[in-house]
């Protein structure tokens, strides 16, 4: 065996905040041989970024390192500055979480690699451009002459992934952090990612430290795996023991609310309305043409109904236009043809003020809730603000019936007088729900609800709304681009592609045996907390292929 | 009996605390909260008002038929005979107050006739001063309050809806902007100064509010994009409730911070016009006009200086600090600071909860 590229021995970040040492990480120990993949996994803020940016002294002023960090035997936690700035992207090489953020906008990403290049090369401007084009073949991305010339703008989210593992790639180093290099990226982009990255480490034989809290990916790129709770090191061992004989009971739950398809109960819904609550019929939205940018057409053709106490998931990739529908289905966009219905009510050419009668039976939980609560308001008055505009209640009423809303998503009635930002993201996404769920609404649109959670508190909000579905029987839209998600809400599914429907049907229909190629392939991709099975996948993938 | 009855109220007291926690709260009563706990804004805003009464009170002014006596005995059109003073080195007209003790050897606490001084013909200074702010506040309200509303509605307007309302509205800027102010106020003063320094102030505010506008449209543009608008409209929210209720808010920190330079530059812009002979038209006197016009007495007479700049500072110095202390209370993401204080305390407690 080849000796470790990285030793990390009793390695502790601790974050000065107040006038007291928060440890974020405590005790680290692990090492990492060439060819390998170490995946930690942990919730947010279980202090895996803040290992991983430590390694390399990347943190914040407030922070403070003890331990030892070795990278090809050289300690880096006492390294000059001089000598940490040429280990960084020449001995180890970083893949951010948002592509966009972590590229450069004003620059093209081949001035970016060739920046790279020289910065730690002693070589010329024609033969780093060679070898820019050289990398940028290397991760596939398409047209690599013309794609050097490219800002990130101009290229796909997938692109843009790639074109930051080939600027990470560039000085060929030895270990690869990569912090959540798929999180923002469609199942199916993120299964290219992955086999990219499988692919380059086999053939450059470095290690990989991965970050991550999607058991899938981790199953699927994993050799060794290293659990993280509070800064702790609840386990750590192989992927075969992690996945299939997890010890800690923390491991085990974080694996057992992973939500796996397939897995929930069959549910049969009598739907006994003859009247759908929500009835989309041959719908086009266009975003209209805005100075030289033609116009756009997100959604063609699109037909859907919804009844009563059901729940509909609408899944798609990114830009396939479900955000759009579920916007344009409570009357938030215009639609250029076809005929919304909603409670018996045509929407697509009502006026304002029939709009805001017919929206008192609909409420809408949006992806981000740091963004969907006005931040300047205190949450009581957000939840409240429904009923009050509605005329239904005042004065202390309404706090009453704020009380109730809050007990209704379990969130402690002293909350109500909190700002948005004091509150975590799950009890945000709470928030959210009380909000729309105030005026009892006929029809509730749920656009990505747990994108922004952790898998547990994402177990936990999903229970709660089946939960509220059950009791209030409204109609549901449950968009998300998370099959397994959908598959444990949802009665009926209809995919969508390229602001196209291309099928829908029964739960298990969809799920087991479905028509479309489209849908298989998304069925497909869904990672799976099991080693064996990815594995599986990941064949039929390259089979495919070639 | 007796100690069931004690434990009942303790258990009603720790009730109405618990009542009192999750008692619901408007925004706005929070922030009012905030702003009364802000020390500086509190002590400023005491210091502020009592600056306004203190020099409205103290000519006599005539409001109609009524006439208020006011409690200085002179006022600028009253010319005493100069008078030596505390002079020395062949100077008339120096300020009588006298501030130091007499234990500490001076002259004992006293204004003197003229505590401020007199000017050049005799006019007492006291009562020049006091003009001079009085005009010079109503000065600084007026435009902050014409500019500071002009400016958030147009901006609110063209920011949140966007299209050929913002075009129309951001090309009247324009045009307001390319006219220089100074040019402005020197045409309405030539023409309108004796209507008084109240018209001229006005009329400054109607065009002072270009800057405020585009800063407050651009905060729209991007807040308006924002989720949250989404779900108010979605809750039924009228468009009127979505910008002064939900975006005005959010952008009310760069709005105070622009209305108090706004304001305390106009201070500056009347002293300016006045410099030029253009604002407060003689024998009327602002605080700019009383600087300007004694600019070359500042070595031998440095009192001319002194008194009318410390009103002009203090009232600035206020108005900023008010600002300051709305805009925290605005602010959810403000914390009262941790003091020093506090940080011992929780050492304390820690210290005291390892030994139990």
């Amino acid at each position: 065996m080849s000796d470790p590229i990285l030793k990390v021995k009793d390695f502790c970040v601790d974050f000065w905040v107040d006038g007291t040492w928060y440890p974020a990480a405590i005790e680290m120990n692990f090492e990492l041989k060439p060819g390998e993949v170490l995946a930690i996994v942990g919730e947010s803020g279980s202090g895996k970024s803040t290992t991983a940016l430590g390694l390399m002294s990347l943190l914040a002023s407030n922070a403070r390192t003890s331990g030892s960090v070795k990278v090809k035997d050289v300690e880096m936690l006492e390294a000059s500055p001089s000598v940490l700035r040429k280990s960084r992207g020449r001995e180890v090489a970083y893949i951010f979480q948002e592509p966009m953020t972590a590229l450069n906008p004003v620059y093209t990403i081949g001035f970016q690699i060739v920046e790279t290049l020289r910065n730690h090369f002693d070589i010329g401007p024609k033969e780093a451009h060679e070898r820019a084009v050289e990398l940028i073949r290397m991760v596939d991305i398409p047209d690599p002459e013309k794609s050097i010339n490219k800002y990130p703008h101009q290229l796909s989210g997938g692109q843009r992934q790639r074109a930051m593992i080939a600027q990470a790639l560039a000085c060929d180093p030895g270990l690869l952090v990569a912090d959540e290099p798929t999180t923002a990226l469609d199942v199916t982009v993120q299964a290219e990612i992955l086999d990219l990255m499988r692919g380059l480490k086999d053939k450059l034989n470095s290690a990989i430290l991965l970050i991550t809290h999607d058991m899938g990916v981790v199953a699927d790129m994993a050799d060794e795996i290293l659990v993280m709770k509070d800064g702790v090191t609840v386990e750590h061992g192989s992927a075969d023991q992690i996945f299939n004989r997890p010890q800690h009971p923390y491991t085990k739950e974080l694996l057992g609310s992973v939500p796996k398809l397939g897995s929930s109960v069959k549910r049969v819904l009598e739907i006994t309305d003859k009247e759908p609550v929500l009835k989309i019929e041959n719908v086009t939205i266009e975003y209209p043409k805005r100075g030289r940018i033609p116009a756009f057409v997100a959604v063609k053709n699109f037909n859907l109904e919804i009844f009563r106490g059901e729940i509909v998931g609408l899944v798609g990739e990114s830009g396939s236009g479900k955000t759009t529908v579920g916007r344009a289905s409570i009357g938030l966009l215009p639609i250029k043809e076809g005929k919304i219905e909603l409670v018996g009510k045509d929407i697509s050419h009502a006026t304002q003020k029939e709009l805001f009668s017919i929206r008192r039976h609909t409420g809408i939980v949006f992806q981000d809730p740091a963004s969907s609560l006005n931040p300047r308001l205190p949450i009581g008055e957000s939840i409240g603000e429904p009923i009050f505009l509605a005329g239904l209640a005042k004065g202390s009423d309404l706090a009453h019936k704020v009380e109730d809303l809050l007990d209704q998503v379990e969130l402690p009635r002293s909350y109500r007088n909190r700002y948005p930002h004091e509150l975590s993201g799950g009890q945000r996404q709470r928030v959210g729900i009380a909000r729309a769920l105030a005026l009892t609404p006929d029809l509730l649109i749920a656009d990505e609800p747990t994108s922004a959670l952790d898998v547990s508190v994402q177990a936990r909000f999903l229970d709660l709304l089946q939960e509220l579905q059950g009791k209030l029987n409204f109609a549901c839209l449950f968009i998300s681009h998370d099959l397994a998600v959908v598959d444990i809400l949802a009665h009926r599914i209809a995919v969508m592609q390229d602001g196209k429907l291309v099928e829908v049907g029964d739960r298990d229909q969809i799920l087991q045996n479905a028509d479309n190629a489209y849908t298989r392939r998304l069925i497909a991709a869904v990672p799976v907390p099991d080693p064996a099975e990815q594995r599986i996948r990941r064949e039929a993938r390259l089979a495919a292929k070639n | 009996m007796i100690f069931s009855k004690k434990k009942n109220v303790e258990a009603l007291e720790e009730t109405s605390i618990i009542n009192k926690e999750i008692e619901g709260l408007s925004q706005g009563q929070i922030v009012r909260r905030r702003f009364f706990r802000h020390k500086g804004a509190m002590i400023s805003i005491i210091f502020l008002a009592s600056i306004i009464v203190f020099v409205y009170s103290s000519l006599k002014m005539k409001i109609f038929s009524f006439t208020y006596p006011g409690w200085w005995k002179y006022t600028i059109e009253d010319l005493p005979p100069l008078e030596l003073g505390a002079c020395k080195d062949g100077l008339v007209g120096c300020p009588t107050l006298s501030l130091r003790p007499e234990f500490l050897g001076g002259n004992g606490i006293s204004l003197g006739e003229h505590p401020f001084g007199q000017d050049d013909i005799g006019r007492d200074y006291f009562a020049l001063v006091m003009r001079g702010a009085q005009r010079s506040l109503m000065v600084t309200f007026v435009i902050g309050f014409i500019g500071g509303t002009i400016g958030t509605v147009v901006g609110a307007i063209s920011g949140f809806y966007r299209g050929i309302v913002d075009s129309v509205l951001m090309r009247f800027t324009d045009f307001i902007i390319t006219i220089p102010t100074i040019i402005i106020g020197s045409v309405i003063g030539f023409h309108f100064g004796n209507l008084g320094v109240g018209f001229l102030a006005f009329y400054l505010g109607l065009f002072a509010w270009t800057g405020l506008s585009r800063l407050v449209r651009g905060e729209f543009l991007t807040l308006r994009e924002r989720e949250f608008v989404d779900a108010a409209r979605v809750a039924g929210a009228t468009n009127r409730r979505i910008i002064f209720k939900h975006i005005l808010p959010n952008a009310v920190g760069i709005i105070i911070v622009s209305v108090t330079l706004l304001m305390s530059g106009a201070i500056l812009l009347e002293t300016a016009l006045s410099y030029l002979g253009f604002g407060v038209v003689s024998p009327d006197v602002s605080l700019g006009s009383l600087i300007s016009q004694y600019q070359e007495s500042f070595t031998t007479r440095p009192w001319l200086f002194w008194y009318p700049g410390l009103f002009i500072i203090s009232i600035a110095l206020s108005i900023n600090f008010i600002g300051d202390g709305l805009r925290d209370a605005f602010d959810p993401r403000q914390r009262r600071r941790i003091t020093k204080k506090d940080r011992e305390r929780a050492v304390r407690l820690k210290r005291e909860a390892a030994q139990k």
